[in-house]
C-alpha cells in the first residue's frame, strides 16, 4: 500500500479487518511484526525513539473520539502541539488562532472543549493535527461520532486540506460516505491485507 | 517555564483531584510531623538530663591548697571540661543542710564535719559521653590527694543506653513512618496521574518527548508534596498548641526540621510522580 503526496484515500473494511491497526502502524504507535512502514524518509526497520517523535510531528492524527485535552480551551489544545514542537512562545497563540480560523472556529477559540458540539470538537482536533504542517493527515473513523450535517462539514474540511497539497488517509467502515466521493482512492482491507485498491482497478 | 505553568494549571483544572492528593500527602506527613515533635521533645529531655552529668572529685582532708589549685587548673585545661569548681568542707555541709533539710538536726549536732572537700568538674555540651566522663575521672584519680571520683556510673551508663536505644528506635520508626508516607504519597499521585492518562496519551501522540511530558507532572508532584507539607505543618502546629495548652509544656520543633519536612514532601511528590508516569509513557 503506497500513498503519494497530495492524495486522498479511504481505508475501508469490516470491523476487525485491520483499519485501526494500519493507522497505528503509520503513526508508529505500533511496530510491524513483518513488513515495513515508510513515512517521509523514515523506515520502521531502523526507528529510534527520537525518530518516532519526529514522525509524529510530520503526521497529523484525527480520532473518532477526538482525544482533546480536557479542561482546556480549543485554542490551548491547538497551542499545546505548538509548544511541544518548540514553537517560539510569542507566536504560539496567534498561530493557534489562525489554525482555528482555518477550520471555521475562530469565534470558539476561548471555549472549553467540553462546551463544544461533536462536530466542533472534531474541527479542533483537525486544527491540532494541522499545527505541525504534516505531510499526511491520518483520520481514524473521524465521522463515526458525528451526525450527517457535522459529517459533511468535516469531510468538506478534509477536502479543503487535501486541496492544499496534503495527503489524507481516512479509515472508515461507512461505505455510503465513501461512495459520495468517487474521486478518492479506496483501499479495502481484509484480515490485515489490502484486497482492493481502486487505483489498481482503474489502471 | 511551560512545565511550571502547566503544573500550576493542573491545580486550576482539577482542583478536587489535586486537593485530595495534597490532603493525602498532608495527612501522611502529619504522622511524620507528630513523630518529629515527640522525638524532638524526647531528645530535649534526654539532653536536659545529660546536662546534669558532672564529676565530683573528692579530696583528702590533708590535701594542700597549692596542690588543689594545681589540680583545678590542670583539670580545667582539659578541652572537654567547661569549669572546675572547688567546694570546701564547710560549703559541702551548708549545701547538705539545704538539700537535705530532713537531716537538719543531725547536721547541727555534728562535732566534726564528715563531708569531704571536692572539685566539681562540669563538662562542655557534647562532651558528656561515657568515654569522656570515665577518662576525666581517671585523670583526677591519678592525683595522690584525690580519694575518689564519682559521676554516678550506673546512672550515666543507663542514660547512655537509653540514648542509644532512643536513637535506634527513632531511626527505625522514622524510616517506617517515612516509608508509609512515601507509599501514601505515591498512591495519591498515581491516582491523580491515572485520571490524566488520556492527556499523556495525546501528548505522546502529537510527538511530545518523554522529558517534555514528564516535567510538568514532576513539578505538579513536587507542588502537591509542598502543599501537603504545609498542611502537615499546620496540623502539627495545632496539635502542639493543643498539647501545650491542655496537657503539658512541650517545645516546638526547630525551623530546620520544618524546612526538611517541606523539602521531603516536595521530593517525595516529585519522585512519586516520576514513578507513576513511567508506566504511562511506555503505553504509546
Amino acid at each position: 500500500m503506497h500513498i503519494r503526496k497530495g492524495e486522498f484515500a479511504f481505508l475501508t473494511g469490516h470491523s476487525g479487518s485491520g483499519k485501526s491497526t494500519t493507522m497505528r502502524l503509520l503513526h508508529m504507535s505500533e511496530r510491524p511484526t513483518e513488513g515495513e512502514v515508510r513515512i517521509s524518509g523514515f523506515s520502521s526497520d531502523q526507528m529510534t525513539d527520537r525518530d518516532i517523535w519526529k514522525i509524529r510531528r510530520r503526521v497529523g492524527f484525527v480520532f473518532q473520539d477526538f482525544r482533546l485535552l480536557p479542561g482546556r480551551t480549543a485554542q490551548e489544545n491547538v497551542a499545546f502541539v505548538l509548544e511541544v514542537t518548540g514553537t517560539p512562545t510569542k507566536s504560539i497563540m496567534p498561530r493557534a488562532q489562525r489554525l482555528l480560523s482555518q477550520v471555521g472556529l475562530s469565534t470558539k477559540a476561548g471555549a472549553l472543549v467540553h462546551e463544544l458540539s461533536g462536530g466542533e470538537q472534531q474541527r479542533v482536533a483537525i486544527a491540532r493535527a494541522l499545527a505541525n504542517e504534516p505531510v499526511v493527515l491520518l483520520a481514524d473513523e473521524p465521522t463515526g461520532n458525528l451526525d450527517d450535517r457535522a459529517t459533511r462539514g468535516v469531510m468538506d474540511l478534509f477536502w479543503d486540506i487535501n486541496a492544499m497539497g496534503m495527503a489524507v488517509l481516512m479509515a472508515t467502515h461507512d461505505l455510503d460516505l465513501v461512495r459520495r466521493y468517487p474521486h478518492a482512492r479506496v483501499f479495502e482491507l481484509d484480515n490485515g491485507r489490502v484486497v482492493y485498491d481502486s487505483k489498481a482497478t482503474e489502471g | 517555564m511551560y512545565a511550571l505553568r502547566e503544573a500550576i494549571a493542573a491545580f486550576r483544572r482539577a482542583p478536587v483531584l489535586m486537593g485530595l492528593s495534597s490532603a493525602m500527602v498532608g495527612l501522611a506527613l502529619f504522622v511524620v510531623g507528630l513523630f518529629g515533635l515527640a522525638t524532638y521533645n524526647l531528645q530535649l529531655a534526654l539532653t536536659a538530663i545529660e546536662d546534669r552529668v558532672e564529676i565530683a572529685v573528692y579530696l583528702r582532708d590533708d590535701a594542700r591548697q597549692a596542690e588543689i589549685d594545681l589540680a583545678q587548673r590542670e583539670l580545667a585545661d582539659i578541652p572537654e571540661v567547661r569549669t572546675v569548681r572547688f567546694t570546701s568542707k564547710r560549703e559541702a555541709l551548708e549545701r547538705a543542710r539545704i538539700d537535705l533539710p530532713e537531716f537538719g538536726e543531725l547536721f547541727s549536732d555534728l562535732e566534726v564535719n564528715p563531708l569531704p572537700q571536692s572539685l566539681e568538674v562540669e563538662l562542655r555540651p557534647g562532651n558528656r559521653s561515657q568515654e569522656v566522663v570515665e577518662r576525666i575521672s581517671n585523670s583526677a584519680l591519678a592525683y595522690p590527694f584525690v580519694e575518689d571520683a564519682r559521676y554516678g556510673r550506673e546512672w550515666v551508663d543507663k542514660l547512655f543506653t537509653l540514648r542509644r536505644l532512643g536513637a535506634a528506635t527513632t531511626a527505625a520508626l522514622g524510616a517506617a513512618f517515612a516509608l508509609v508516607a512515601a507509599l501514601i504519597i505515591g498512591t495519591a499521585l498515581r491516582i491523580a496521574i491515572f485520571a490524566r492518562r488520556d492527556e499523556i496519551y495525546v501528548m505522546r501522540l502529537v510527538g511530545a518527548t518523554n522529558g517534555f511530558i514528564r516535567r510538568p507532572f514532576l513539578l505538579e508532584g513536587a507542588l502537591a508534596g509542598l502543599v501537603g507539607g504545609c498542611l502537615a505543618w499546620m496540623l502539627t502546629w495545632a496539635t502542639y498548641r493543643g498539647v501545650y495548652a491542655y496537657l503539658f509544656e512541650i517545645a516546638w520543633i526547630p525551623p530546620s526540621w520544618i524546612a526538611g519536612g517541606l523539602a521531603t514532601g516536595a521530593v517525595f511528590g516529585a519522585l512519586a510522580s516520576t514513578f507513576a508516569i513511567r508506566r504511562h509513557l511506555r503505553e504509546v
